[in-house]
């Protein structure tokens, strides 16, 4: 599909420029006319989300930048200067520490859909595998921009995580202090750290741009996967991206812009820790130090392993192992509508990460409200079957399962025989 | 397409070009923010007029104090200096109009027209030419010298020689008592 | 004696210890009294920011600063987010001693090495009752009263703890809880030990407007006050969001218009 441009240049102007930078070609080519399967549904559209939130997440960085200063005793205030006297500082400031959420809750909707119906399997490994990249970007320049409004949240934060590299010391004695303190600048979390994480915090974003590029490169090469998880066979399987695709994905972005907006306008501090409105401390701990939402599952992770080092390489090779699902899955059918043993392991995963998530926002020595039962067990067993999930309930079932019959084409799929309508709510 | 819009072209391209319009629209609004948010904020506003005592500059002396990021000259005039002022012509003057933010823009730069009293000058310590601020009590008038490029202005701050193509300006100012202004 | 004093210093001590071990010292939960400001349409009563203003200044401001606050920000003048007028703005300022600048010889203090002060102007902030942390804790008993600027927003349970806080105490604390030297008994702070004193006593301040200053109102007063002092652009965040709210309602509402006619001749 890709190769064959449909483009005509049909003034002067625009033949004269296609001969020289064909920048509307390419654009026609991959925006307009390119061929998209037809039976798109509803969470194919977060990766336009996704687009949207990073483009909002840097421009209202980027207008942060101008007001936010880069120092251990004004960070705060400063901060508190662009909610109070910036002209609509309050509105930029709560969309970009709430498009951060939203960011990663478009983010995980679109690698749990790549999981289901297999977006990941061959010839799309590197689709994903420069997806899962993006992702862990994602965190990192989450957890950098968390630091800079200097809160005790931010800086207790800031500790924990770069605490984390001391555990190196455990095998290479003296290394992992070094690369802390070269990290801090310091012999703890200060004003040298808080400077590089806000260069690092602007930087990367770009980084992830790039990436997104290659990303969506990488997606108009083989083309779009679909529900159905088959190979497009012909032009009677797709529709072109313009209008069916465009008008589609922006619909289905007011919506989530929708949701984003009555978190803005109206629960702009419920996803944040009251803590990080007190000034970070470096002699005062608060009583309980927990990461954003979107990181809780790993949080979960790293506390339910009693050793230290043992902790960091779980928390890591969580993330790690996203890299070798395309690898992992032996099945030969793409999506999970048509793998009854898989779609139940998979929502179990589901839930498996929203209990590592409730799990991580809790002490390891706590128990389940009510009941007495402690939660250090169920952190363990959440955190056992992520892993078996990808090591070896994903592996065994592509030899054991046997799956439904897949449709031939989208087309007949979709005109008829009743096997699948094409906008049947997803599921 | 093309068959079914034929159809019905009216309602169908409507419904699109409301849907664009509005689109349009939401995204002005969302750019509002963005670059309002560059204006003067509530803090720098709140200082955008300062007040000042005069009591303690002395007859012949110069203070300057900072308004709005910019230094104003306050110049209690000697009456030598004022007497000097105020026998120069104003159709000898490069610049014949009184430039004072408290006045309408046609008013005449004669002395007068200058200040509210002759003692005292109040006025932007900016050169006309190229924003240098210039020294006080030096030059040919007994006024003012750019050091950048030797625009002379008298002790009125009107320019008399040089590049400098405009008298000093007047920044808008009341006063609040016979010894405080407020500038700004 | 002296063994009684033993007895008493480890009582102390393991009466909290013990306290902590047999009694659940965890918070209640705050009360909820009605705030103005709740829900989506929710704005700030004026009259009562201006009385929590001056319960503020009469009696909470002698050991918590509001760092953050500029006096400009009480003006409603000019589409200012606050609840007086440009005057009464400056009055208020001038009526507070801030540090001065230098003065003409360069001096930051005066003969007897005290600080320089000058009225305050519309753009300084609330000067700080203490002039750091060291003072703070000296004049209260080792502990530091918390700066007010953004402290609803920097508590869980924001208004609502605020006032429990300030409500709740002259309880009979339980059997067998301790008070500690220095503290008040306070079921909603964590511990039930608590370094400050009852803040408010009936009519401690006397309302212009002839409002009665019974403890709660003084209470709900101030914090309606501390709740704008640390969200003063509630009300902008609110009334801008509604009408973004209907935009992206009525823009959705095209937008799906728009797709289905789009995909008609694709079903």
């Amino acid at each position: 599909m890709a190769g064959q441009s449909t483009y005509v240049p049909k003034t002067g102007f625009t033949r004269w420029l296609d001969a020289r930078l064909p920048i509307l070609r390419f654009t026609n080519d991959t925006m307009m006319t390119f061929p998209t399967p037809r039976n798109l549904n509803f969470w194919y559209s977060f990766g336009g989300i996704l687009t949207f939130m990073l483009g909002i997440q840097i421009v209202t960085g980027i207008v942060l930048a101008m007001h936010y200063v880069p120092n251990a005793s004004m960070a705060f205030d400063s901060v508190e200067n662009i909610m109070r006297d910036v002209n609509y500082g309050w509105l930029l400031r709560y969309m970009h520490s709430n498009g951060a959420s939203f960011f990663f809750l478009a983010v995980y909707v679109h690698m749990f859909r790549g999981l289901y119906y297999g977006s990941y399997k061959a010839p799309r490994e590197v689709l994903w595998i420069l997806g899962v990249i993006i992702y862990v970007l994602m965190i990192a320049t989450a957890f950098l921009g968390y630091v800079l409004p200097w809160g005790q949240m931010s800086f207790w934060a800031a500790t924990v995580i770069t605490n984390l590299f001391t555990s190196i010391d455990q095998i290479l004695p003296h290394t992992g202090t070094a690369v802390t303190q070269w990290l801090w600048g310091g012999f703890a979390v200060g004003d040298p750290t808080l400077n590089r994480f806000f260069s690092l915090h602007y930087l990367l974003p770009f980084v992830i741009a790039g990436v997104v590029v290659l990303h969506i490169w990488a997606l108009h090469v083989p083309g779009n996967n679909n529900p159905l998880g088959i190979d497009v066979k012909g032009p009677q399987d797709t529709v072109p991206f313009h209008p069916y695709y465009t008008v589609k994905d922006l619909f289905y972005l007011s919506l989530f812009v929708i949701l984003f907006a009555i978190v803005v306008f109206y629960l702009p501090n419920a996803l944040v820790e009251p803590d990080n409105y007190v000034p970070a401390n470096p002699l005062v701990t608060p009583p309980e130090i927990v990461p954003e939402w979107y990181l809780l599952p790993f949080y979960a992770m790293l506390r339910s392993i009693p050793q230290k080092l043992i902790g960091v390489i779980v928390l890591f090779g969580a993330l790690a192992t996203l890299v070798f699902v395309p690898w992992l899955d032996t099945s030969k059918v793409r999506s999970m509508r048509f793998r009854p043993l898989a779609k139940q392991f998979f929502w179990a995963l589901l839930l498996d990460c929203v209990l590592l998530g409730y799990l991580g926002a809790h002490r390891p020595d706590a128990v389940f409200p009510g009941t007495g039962i402690p939660m250090l067990p169920f952190a363990r067993l959440g955190t056992a079957y992520y892993y078996a999930f990808f090591w070896v309930i994903l592996p065994l079932l592509g030899l054991i399962e046997t799956p439904r019959p897949v449709p031939a084409t989208i087309a007949t799929s979709v005109t008829g025989s009743g096997v699948e309508q094409v906008n049947a709510p997803a599921e | 397409m093309a068959s079914t819009a034929a159809a019905e072209p009216t309602r169908r391209d409507f419904i699109h070009v409301a849907t664009g319009a509005a689109g349009a629209v939401g995204l002005a609004l969302l750019a509002w923010p963005l670059i309002d948010q560059m204006n003067p904020s509530a803090s720098v506003l709140a200082l955008s007029s300062i007040e000042f005592d005069l009591s303690p500059v002395q007859e012949g002396q110069q203070v300057t104090v900072m308004w709005r990021g910019k230094p104003v000259f306050v110049r209690h005039r000697t009456a030598k200096e004022i007497a000097e002022a105020r026998s120069v012509p104003v159709s000898s003057l490069p610049d014949q109009l009184a430039r004072n933010a408290n006045l309408p823009d046609s008013a005449p730069a004669s002395d007068q027209d200058r200040m509210f009293k002759p003692e005292w000058l109040i006025m932007i310590g900016i050169c006309t030419h190229l924003g240098c601020i210039p020294l006080d009590h030096q030059g040919d008038y007994g006024g003012y010298l750019c050091p950048c490029h030797g625009s002379q202005y008298d002790t009125a701050g009107r320019i008399r020689k040089g590049p400098a193509p405009e008298n000093m300006y007047i920044p808008p100012y009341s006063y609040l008592s016979p010894t405080k202004v407020k500038i700004g | 004696m002296r063994f009684s004093r033993l007895t008493l210093t480890f009582g102390v001590v393991l009466g909290a210890a013990s306290a902590h071990a047999a009694l659940d010292t965890s918070p209640l939960s705050p009360t909820h009294p009605d705030w103005s400001f709740e829900g989506p349409f929710g704005m700030y009563d004026r009259a009562a920011l201006q009385r929590g203003f001056q319960v503020y200044k009469e009696v909470c401001s002698a050991c918590h600063s509001l760092n953050r606050v500029s006096f400009h920000a009480l003006s409603s003048d000019n589409g200012g987010d606050g609840f007086f007028t440009d005057p009464q703005v400056k009055a208020i300022a001038a009526g507070y001693q801030v540090e001065a600048e230098p003065n003409d010889k360069g001096e930051l203090f005066d003969e007897k090495g005290n600080r320089l002060k000058r009225p305050g102007i519309p753009a300084d902030h609330f000067p700080p009752p203490f002039p750091n942390e060291q003072a703070a804790r000296t004049a209260n008993a080792g502990a530091l009263p918390p700066d007010l600027s953004i402290i609803t927003k920097a508590r869980a349970g924001g208004s609502d703890y605020v006032y429990s806080i300030i409500t709740g105490f002259g309880q009979k604390p339980p059997v067998g809880f301790t008070v500690l030297p220095n503290k008040y008994y306070n079921p909603y702070f964590s511990g039930w030990n608590i370094s400050m004193p009852p803040p408010l006593s009936a009519n401690q301040v006397t309302y212009s407007d002839g409002t009665k200053a019974t403890v709660p109102q003084m209470a709900h007063d101030v914090v309606t006050f501390l709740s704008w002092a640390a969200e003063p652009t509630m009300e902008q965040r609110k009334s801008l969001g509604f009408g973004v709210m209907l935009f992206l309602i009525a823009f959705s509402g095209l937008l799906y218009v728009s797709y289905r006619r789009v995909w008609k001749d694709i079903h």
